[in-house]
């Protein structure tokens, strides 16, 4: 099918990002494009930015919207620092994306909308395919508007708007082409989503193969592009996101415990995806509950986890600081939920659509009095599957609110998951009290497990069992309100033991690298893919250095102290102003670290802490 | 699953072993015994019933019950209650909240657990006070109350919890007394029956901080000329000798005296499906109209859990019992 004429160059691996206005259907070019390589055996990694405002004003700059995708044949964990191909489909999209671009990259550009009023709206004095600023890159001026139109001028049911509306799939369409990729996925995929329009599946349809032979038979195009296959594991794969993942977890340890899965949660940016992934498992005897705000969506999660269920709440950063009170509370019930923050730029509002770290001290510490929570974070879209069982685990091990910090990059950007088989998933263990009858000995709901410290998780509807819990300092064993100050004092120490005794159950910290010398990289979160390849580089280049990657957070992995003094330095990255270097700095009396902050809202780039790894070491 | 054989339950059952610490005369203390002496006439098992309650006086109320029960934090019961009904929709669920807890701090929650229709039972104390922090104007307080925060009278206009109730759509409406014991147990009774929201007013008396709030009605003897009690199907008909009436002056309810002009049959009816009587009801307020007492408004509708696990049957039904396999693998994938 492919042009002789045209050269087709091997790539390892390639960045591609489609950026428009956030009506113009990018995240599901992007999306289209990634299902075919992904399909096609690539590994894949993606990541969506798009603005906070739905529709912010068209073809201004705040209303870019771009989807990045790193498309390769060996195993990689970003979604890449600098793009190599960009498909701008007006003046904004350039501009915003333009300082991102390699140097010599491709842009495909929609000429069409490239209009002095597009123009002056993006801040562009003089129109950029004009005045020679784009010199250096490989342009290619493709009047998408006008080629759609004409594609689809002969159906006439369709209105000028709804023909427009299929102009992405046109430059979709000449994508495919350009890295000889079959439209099969696509047309299925469209053949779906407008089954009930089937007019739209074809004029959809007709712009994606026009724009695929637009691409082969005008020879705008000089070269092609091939990434072959990756070698992956075994088995069979499927794309997830970060709060897919979640999603999946949470409904796998709720079937894993026996439990209906009870999430009662109030919509955020960018947390609602769970939400949405949840609702449609009502066949799983998911029980989604839409809060009428922060405090009710974990009050109700108190409530459900006082009544046996499996409870959850998801939400971002301004989320939990309403929620805060009744994490409190959550705590001193002692009973077992799941606690999921979102992590979005910040404070206040900050930067709802955006990425940062900064709740880390907030989840650890913010609230009132002595009230500890263990902390979990995912490292990648598909480790948010693993990390949410295993929250489910500890929380009902330890009878103890878990919480999980994923982030807005984690949440959004997907990658392939190997499909685990269920069954190899361990059950997880859950023992209720049995009912007593009243010559029995008295039941005693704080009376705890020796090894775990755990209270027993008595629910009602159990006969016998009859007790009161509340927020008010109870006595041990009891849990009668006491404000005695030696049972106080117990209380608060046996929480605390509680949470650090789950250090048994969890894995030690790892470290990729000799286990000791000059230089230690610690990250956390949803950066390890971005530290992990940038130390790996260092490493490959010559530089003595390791890494080290906590999925824990409270409590810390048991030879924590013992890996982080086996080393002169430790640089820990953060998207935030050090709050995990502060952390570390207090818990182990440690002067060896070194902040890396940054602030802007995006993910690191491998380059940026590869450059501060040079810096270090060179 | 072994059978559990009911047991044969009485007042002390629920009684639990805690010392009650409320001020002695409170109001408190009458409602907690009619409680405790209603409970085995319901026909609840008593490991099927759970108090939960916010912060306040009326919320020590789980502490003193011997059943399950969660003394929870300020204004949040609601959404407590609700997350438990969801979790366990055959439990007897009982929020104890007062005009502070559940109006004030909690507004937001009470509403919107009554738009839902969330099967819980909630029981608004109302003395017009906050009571636990010493003695500030409530949201029920009349303007011009002097307290500790409103020297020179309150300037707020009050919340009427009956008509907040009514505007978010309450299937169970009413009102009684913590001094009229045996009215109260009925009206608990009723609200046990309901299967959706109850919401109960229970004009309460603040012993220390608004001891005078409900004089000319909370007295015994003199009681029955000043409120009016509400029975389905029968006219408002009051007073010590049954000799007075409400009628509808246009919109407006008027009082009348029986016996003249006015006969019983130029009274209002009550009709407790009216949702446009349940506001006129409800707008009758002490000293111009001898307030209703008793169930406003029930009606049927379904409630929250019902509706949510009618979901869950509908979806195993027509997806069949959710699989974790199909699950994993819905959608795109691909086998290398």
């Amino acid at each position: 099918m492919s042009d002789p004429t045209t050269q087709i160059v091997e790539l390892e691996s390639v960045v591609i990002r489609f950026a428009g206005d956030s009506g113009d259907g990018m995240q599901l070019t992007g999306t289209q494009f990634t299902n075919t390589s992904a399909v096609f055996g690539n590994d894949i990694s993606t990541f969506p930015d798009y603005p906070a405002e739905i529709r912010a004003p068209a073809g201004t700059l705040a209303g870019v919207s771009g989807f990045q995708v790193n498309l390769s044949e060996h195993d990689i964990l970003t979604p890449g620092d600098s793009p190599y191909v960009l498909i701008a489909m007006n003046p904004a999209a350039l501009k915003a994306s333009l300082p991102d671009l390699q140097r010599g990259g491709i842009i495909i550009v929609n000429t069409d909308a490239f209009t002095p009023a597009n123009l002056k709206k993006a801040d562009y004095d003089t129109n950029p395919l004009e005045d020679g600023s784009l010199a250096g890159y490989e342009v290619h001026e493709v009047p998408l508007t006008t080629l759609t139109r004409e594609t689809l001028k002969d159906m006439e049911t369709l209105t000028t708007k709804d023909k427009d509306r299929c102009q992405n799939f046109f430059a979709l369409g000449m994508t495919f082409w350009i890295f000889d990729r079959e439209l099969s996925v696509s047309e299925s995929w469209l053949d779906q989503k407008f089954a009930k329009k089937p007019e739209l599946a074809e004029a959809n349809k007709k712009a994606l193969e026009t724009g695929y032979y637009f691409g082969e038979t005008t020879e705008v195009f000089r070269r092609r592009f091939s990434i072959r296959p990756a070698a992956l594991k075994k088995g069979t794969y499927r794309k997830i996101t970060g709060n897919e993942a979640l999603a999946l977890g949470l409904v796998t340890g709720a079937k894993k415990m026996g439990k209906p899965l009870f999430y009662g949660s109030y919509p955020i940016t960018p947390a609602s995806d769970i939400l949405h992934n949840l609702a449609p498992l009502r066949n799983f005897d998911v029980r989604t509950f839409q809060a009428e705000d922060e405090i009710a969506a974990m009050g109700s999660v108190i409530g459900a986890a006082f009544g046996g269920a499996l409870a959850v709440t998801g939400t971002s950063g301004p989320g939990v600081a309403l929620k805060g009170e009744a994490m409190g509370l959550a705590m001193m019930l002692e009973l077992p939920m799941v606690i999921i923050n979102v992590q979005r730029g910040g404070p206040s509002t900050g930067l709802p659509t955006k990425v940062e770290q900064s709740d880390l001290l907030q989840m650890l510490y913010g609230r009132n009095g002595e009230s500890p929570i263990p902390v979990l974070a995912p490292q990648s879209p598909t480790d948010a599957f693993d990390i949410a069982y295993e929250a489910c685990r500890l929380a009902v091990h330890a009878m103890t609110p878990v919480a999980i910090l994923s982030d807005g990059y984690l949440a959004n950007s997907s990658e392939p998951w190997l499909i685990p088989n269920p069954d190899e998933i361990a059950d997880i263990p859950v023992n209720h009290p049995a009912e007593r009858e009243e010559e029995d000995a008295p039941f005693f709901p704080y009376l705890r497990n020796e090894e775990s410290l755990a209270r027993p998780w008595a629910i009602p509807g159990t006969r016998g069992l009859e007790h009161r819990v509340g927020g008010l300092s109870k006595a041990p064993i009891t849990g009668n309100v006491s404000y005695e100050p030696k049972h106080h004092s117990q209380m608060v120490r046996e929480r605390a033991e509680k949470v650090a005794r789950l250090a048994n159950v969890i894995p030690e910290l790892k470290v990729d690298g000799p286990g000791e010398g000059d230089l230690l990289v610690v990250s956390w979160g949803g950066t390890f893919g971005a530290v992990h390849t940038a130390v790996r580089r260092a490493q490959a280049a010559g530089f003595e250095v390791s890494h080290a990657h906590f999925r824990y957070l409270n409590p810390f992995p048991k030879n924590t102290e013992a890996v982080l003094r086996n080393f002169k330095r430790i640089l820990i990255p953060e998207l935030n102003m050090g709050q995990l270097a502060f952390v570390l700095r207090g818990t182990f009396a440690l002067d060896t670290i070194i902040t890396y902050s940054k602030m802007h809202g995006r993910p690191f780039k491998i380059s940026e802490l590869y450059d501060k790894l040079e810096e270090l070491l060179g | 699953m072994t059978t559990t054989i009911p047991l044969e339950l009485s007042k002390k059952d629920f009684v639990s072993d805690q010392t009650v610490r409320w001020c002695p005369g409170c109001g408190d203390y009458a409602i907690l015994a009619q409680m405790q002496k209603i409970l085995p006439e319901i026909g609840v098992a008593k490991e099927d019933i759970v108090f939960i309650s916010g912060i306040g006086c009326s919320s020590r109320f789980p502490y003193y019950m011997n059943t399950y029960g969660m003394h929870s934090i300020h204004g949040r019961a609601p959404t407590i209650a609700s997350g438990l009904a969801v979790a366990n929709p055959d439990l007897s669920i009982w929020v104890v909240t007062g005009d502070g807890d559940g109006l004030s701090i909690g507004g937001n929650h009470l509403i919107h657990a009554i738009r839902r229709n969330v099967n819980v039972n909630i029981l608004l104390f109302n003395n017009r006070i906050y009571g636990l922090t010493k003695g500030q104007y409530s949201p029920t307080s009349r303007q011009g109350t002097r307290t500790k925060s409103s020297p020179m009278g309150s300037i707020e206009q009050p919340l009427n919890p009956l008509t907040l109730a009514l505007a978010a759509e309450a299937t169970f409406v009413a009102r009684t007394m913590d001094v009229d014991t045996k009215h109260l147990g009925e009206v608990l009774k009723a609200a046990a029956e309901h299967k959706g929201t109850s919401f109960i007013e229970i004009y309460q008396n603040c012993v220390i901080f608004n001891p005078n709030e409900w004089a000319g009605i909370d007295d015994r003897k003199t009681r029955s000329d000043h409120v009016v009690y509400l029975e389905h199907g029968k006219p408002l008909v009051f007073g010590k000798n049954n000799d007075k009436g409400i009628r509808l002056n246009g919109f407006k309810p008027e009082v009348v005296e029986l016996g003249g002009k006015f006969t019983e049959a130029d009274l209002i009816v009550h009709d407790e499906s009216s949702q446009e009587l349940a506001f006129i009801l409800a707008h009758m307020e002490h000293p111009i109209y001898p307030p209703p007492m008793g169930v406003i408004r029930n009606v049927t509708k379904q409630d929250y859990s019902a509706g949510l696990m009618e979901q869950v049957e509908a979806a195993q039904k027509q997806k069949g019992v959710g699989d974790l396999a199909t699950l994993y693998s819905a959608g795109e994938t691909w086998t290398v």
